[in-house]
């Protein structure tokens, strides 16, 4: 058996099949799931270690399968799809734990860890899709997975978040759909990483080709929340933590960016793109957003929305990044894809407890969380002042270089852009740990928290451990295993 | 053209299923299982067989398989013929036949456990006989080749739908019936005129020779407009949908499926067939046009309507009239044949065909299940689907399945077909037919999700519910799930769809 081509279809299938056993689990078996869970987690991790190594090697995973009238199926592995994989399968590992301690006593567990593999499986698909067909359809079954998730409290507020929710998504897919289908019909089925077969017609169809790129952008732009698209995010917040922590930290936010990504770098090229200036609108948007998210941030008084808004903001440093051009950008652009996912979902996991031992959402309630949660708050702040951009946090590194490369690339104005949302990252954060370490909650702590010293130890364990990481990132960013070097491989392969 | 020993095949398609409802009809209840099981798998083995010839044939230009019943040459005989289309036709309509076949097996047992029931016998008795003629009609129309023989199956096929919907006995199922009686006898009326000018002017029924016959004049021209008129009343085009959505969605569940999956679908066949037959010499460019525009206004209305309906079936059946408007792109996609550079006619072939089967798969499942829904709770509203991801997951799950291929979402078979059509509205430059296409995948995905959503709501009261048979969820949710797998391994079917096609 052929592993180079199998590999990629068994990443898939562990948490496929997980996913499919888990839904026909009776409700009440909980050790089971968990034990279900906990396998094909493990498992994939192990895998995508083991693809990590070979494609570190020089090996290269494919899985092609050649049909008739221009379709193709194709996950392939390279250096960007090992970014995001390794992303997901780590961070899914840590989520699971999470989950199985958040929604315990919950009902209908069932369906809930089954739509949560599923959802996975079709991130990771996302990640290892080779061509531009492929990753769509992954990224549509992402859609259906995530839908359930995000409704599963049933209630009627839900059911309406979850409208929007596939309102927006589904009808940023029929625009992406058009713009693949175009592209397809112009060029016929193409891989990525083959820029010149585009650069080819570039003469021929340019006017072709900045339809197509906005199209393209447009459709991937409502899962990765670009303004004017964003507003299904902060109406999504409605689902249960663990699922809002997978959706903005790995899941549908980051499939969206991940596409922008692959169209810029891997189906237009950087070259291409900047001479048919499409580079410039898409930085204007990026820096729209960037600002717009941490201003909105700044009004929100509940702690899940403001987190939302964070989330709209920093995504855009990403696309901000790879539209600025130049290697330093790209490196900084492709790194906060982690390092973003790795703080952001521990600030959701410390949401989710302050939730659910506390019944606390809203900003202005926060006092005195330092004290009963003195750990699960030190995680939150760890993975704020990351998010600021303070050393030697995992935002450090990637800020850093994101206005490095803009300097390099000489475009001061995106290097001011990242200065005044860092400013505005500060204004809505540091008044978030202000009140949770330093002031004393003025009502009495009810009778049955009094005892309640630390959240429940899956909720905490896990999130520690995605702070421990975000710390990690940052303080370790030069060894040879680090996101940032992976992130820099990646940049030097696109040679720019 | 081939001649061989397998083309007796195509007898034997339509023979067995007339012989299991002659069976039926004379033994009564003791047959019932051995004649659908019987029927089942030999129609299923039989197109099997076909499909596998046919895909040996494909190399060999226009291949397609002929049988002259009783041994009489054309135009006195009457000939069978079979080609990839007709061979993917029958294998969807075996599959569909069978499955609902076994679900209303299923339902009769339910029915008679569950209540004293008025005269379930004499129901079943004349279910049966009825249920084998429109099966067999259905095959006879995949291998019709003679414009009367399309006349006289028609009939076979509307006269034994209407008799299959009055059985459910309700008052307004009877009004319904009657609808569609008028409705189809209209139809057949202006395809008879156009059958009877044909003939008059060329002296030929069948349609290889019509094609070779036919002149481009007036009565040619009006012949065609009467029979293509006769063929979108029967196939529901908008505005000539009226009489569907009562019709289908007062039936009871099994004959609901095979209505919306199999029968409108097969007078489009037939329209195909004579277009592309005989039709083709009159290059009639506005008429493409106008069938296509018609087929857009239908996705708009039929999925428009389908959002206000707060009964499930007529929700279901209004998506029968939105999805059947996609295939009349058909024309005008392929109109300007003369034109350079045709390589979107192969797309356009195989994705309105694959569109028409994965559609098929998935209303059938969708009628299906709506089916054990009012088994359950005695109501057909939306609301009932409160919470049923607890009561009936399995059900929830080909609910959501269907869906999927109706909406055209990956990964599924509706999803290939969109994108096969899609791609050729791009590239034959048409495209003033692609916001319809989106909108149309948009309109669908709302009211798919009006249904989920009440899937995932949670019911604080347990309602009464009659015990369902777990086979009837079951057969329902096997129908969504192959409507997925046909997008699963594409190479097969749309090479097969493309033996002995136009292109």
């Amino acid at each position: 058996m052929n592993m180079l081509f199998w590999l990629p279809i068994f990443i898939l299938l562990s948490s496929f099949l997980t996913g499919l056993l888990i839904f026909f689990l009776p409700s009440h078996k909980n050790g089971t799931r968990a034990a279900l869970n906990m396998i094909g987690a493990g498992l994939k991790l192990v895998l995508v270690i083991l693809v990590s190594w070979g494609v570190v090697h020089g090996e290269e995973y494919e899985t092609r399968f050649e049909i008739i009238l221009g379709f193709a199926f194709l996950l392939k592995i390279d250096h960007m799809s090992l970014l995001m994989v390794i992303l997901s399968t780590a961070l899914w590992f840590v989520t699971t734990i999470y989950s199985i301690g958040y929604m315990r006593g919950l009902p209908n567990q069932s369906r809930f860890f089954g739509f949560f593999s599923l959802c996975v499986t079709a991130s990771v698909g996302v990640a290892l899709a080779g061509n531009l067909i492929t990753f769509f359809i992954f990224y549509e079954i992402l859609t259906l997975t995530t839908y359930p998730l995000v409704v599963h409290k049933g209630t009627e507020e839900s059911l309406r978040a979850g409208r929007t929710y596939l309102w927006y998504t589904l009808a940023g897919g029929s625009i992406l759909f058009l713009g693949i289908v175009w592209m397809n019909a112009l060029l016929g089925p193409v891989d990525f990483a083959q820029t010149a077969i585009t650069a080819q017609i570039a003469k021929s169809h340019t006017a072709e080709l900045r339809i197509i790129f906005a199209t393209l952008i447009a459709g991937l732009g409502v899962k990765s929340a670009i303004w004017p698209l964003h507003g299904w995010l902060p109406v999504a917040m409605i689902a249960p933590a663990p699922v809002s922590a997978l959706l903005h930290a790995v899941a549908v936010v980051k499939a969206g960016v991940f596409g922008i990504l692959r169209v810029v770098f891997d189906v237009f090229g950087v070259t291409l793109s900047t001479s048919l200036g499409l580079l410039g609108p898409l930085a204007l948007f990026a820096a729209i957003t960037i600002i717009y998210g941490s201003l909105r941030a700044l009004q929100q008084n509940e702690l899940k929305k403001m987190l939302a808004y964070s989330t709209v903001s920093q995504v855009s440093y990403i696309i901000l990044g790879a539209a600025a051009t130049g290697l330093t950008a790209s490196t900084g652009s492709l790194v906060h894809l982690i390092h973003q996912g790795i703080m952001k979902i521990t600030l959701f996991f410390c949401a989710g407890i302050i939730e659910k031992t506390l019944q606390i959402r809203n900003i202005d309630e926060l006092y005195g969380v330092g004290r009963q949660l003195p750990l699960t708050a030190a995680a939150f702040t760890l993975a704020a002042l990351g998010m600021i951009g303070l050393p030697p946090i995992a935002g450090f590194v990637s800020k850093w270089h994101l206005a490095l490369g803009a300097l390099e690339a000489e475009q001061t104005w995106i290097v001011i852009v990242f200065i005044v949302s860092s400013l505005l990252n500060a204004a809505y954060f540091l008044p978030v740990l202000y009140k949770i370490w330093f002031k004393v909650r003025l009502e009495r702590v009810p009778e049955e928290r009094v005892g309640l010293a630390e959240a429940p130890g899956l909720l905490l364990w896990s999130t520690l451990f995605t702070a421990a990481l975000s710390l990690a990132a940052g303080l370790f960013a030069s060894s040879a295993f680090s996101p940032l070097e992976l992130a820099r491989t990646v940049a030097y392969g696109l040679k720019l | 053209m081939i001649l061989n020993d397998s083309s007796a095949l195509l007898a034997w398609l339509i023979i067995i299923p007339l012989a299991s409802g002659l069976i039926t009809f004379v033994l009564g209840r003791i047959s019932y299982s051995a004649a659908l099981s019987l029927t089942a798998l030999s129609t299923i083995f039989i197109s099997l067989k076909l499909s596998f010839i046919m895909f040996d044939l494909q190399d060999e230009s226009g291949g397609y398989i002929l049988h002259l019943l009783g041994g009489w040459e054309r135009p006195v005989g009457i000939a069978l013929r079979a080609d990839g289309l007709s061979a993917m036709m029958l294998f969807t309509n075996s599959v569909i036949f069978s499955i609902s076949g076994l679900y209303s097996l299923g339902s009769f047992q339910s029915v008679e456990s569950n209540q004293t029931a008025q005269s379930p016998v004499y129901e079943k008795a004349a279910f049966w006989p009825l249920w084998y003629f429109l099966w067999s009609g259905l095959n006879a129309a995949f291998l019709a080749s003679d414009i009367f023989n399309f006349f006289v199956i028609f009939e076979v096929i509307s006269l034994s739908s209407i008799a299959l919907i009055t059985l459910s006995s309700k008052p307004a199922s009877l009004y319904a019936a009657l609808r569609y009686l008028f409705s189809t006898l209209l139809g057949s009326l202006s395809f008879l005129l156009g059958v009877a000018l044909l003939y008059s002017m060329y002296g030929a029924l069948d349609t290889t020779l019509l094609g070779q016959r036919i002149e481009n004049n007036l009565t040619s021209r009006a012949a065609a407009g009467l029979m293509i008129a006769g063929l979108i009343i029967k196939s529901a085009l908008f505005p000539m949908h009226f009489w569907l959505p009562p019709a289908h969605s007062n039936a009871s569940a099994p004959v609901s499926a095979v209505l919306s999956a199999l029968v409108v679908k097969c007078t489009f066949f037939a329209l195909a067939r004579l277009w592309f037959d005989i039709f083709a010499v009159l290059n009639m460019q506005m008429t493409a046009f106008l069938l296509g525009t018609l087929g857009c206004l239908a996705i708009i209305w039929g999925s428009l309507q389908a959002l206000r309906q707060r009964r499930l079936k007529l929700l279901i059946a209004y998506s029968t009239v939105a999805q059947v408007g996609y295939l009349f792109l058909l024309f005008p996609l392929t109109a300007r044949l003369a034109y350079s550079g045709n390589g979107w006619l192969d797309e356009t072939w195989t994705g309105i065909f694959y569109h028409l089967v994965s559609h098929a798969l998935a209303k059938a499942s969708l009628f299906l299940s709506a089916g054990v829904i009012i088994f359950s709770f005695r109501t057909d509203t939306i609301f009932a689907l409160r919470g049923i991801s607890r009561q009936l997951p399995l059900t929830s799950f080909a609910l959501a399945l269907a869906g999927v291929t109706l909406i055209g979402l990956p990964p599924s078979g509706g999803f290939v077909a969109k994108w096969l059509i899609l791609k050729a509205v791009v590239s034959s430059g048409q495209w003033w037919w692609i916001p319809f296409i989106i909108l149309g995948g948009l309109l669908t995905a709302g009211y798919v999700f009006l249904m989920i959503r009440y899937v995932f709501k949670t019911s604080t009261v347990t309602r009464k519910r009659s015990p369902v048979s777990r086979a009837l969820e079951v057969w329902a949710l096997l129908l969504a799930v192959i409507s997925l797998l046909v997008g699963f391994r594409l190479e097969e079917p749309l090479q097969l769809l493309r033996t002995g096609g136009y292109f």
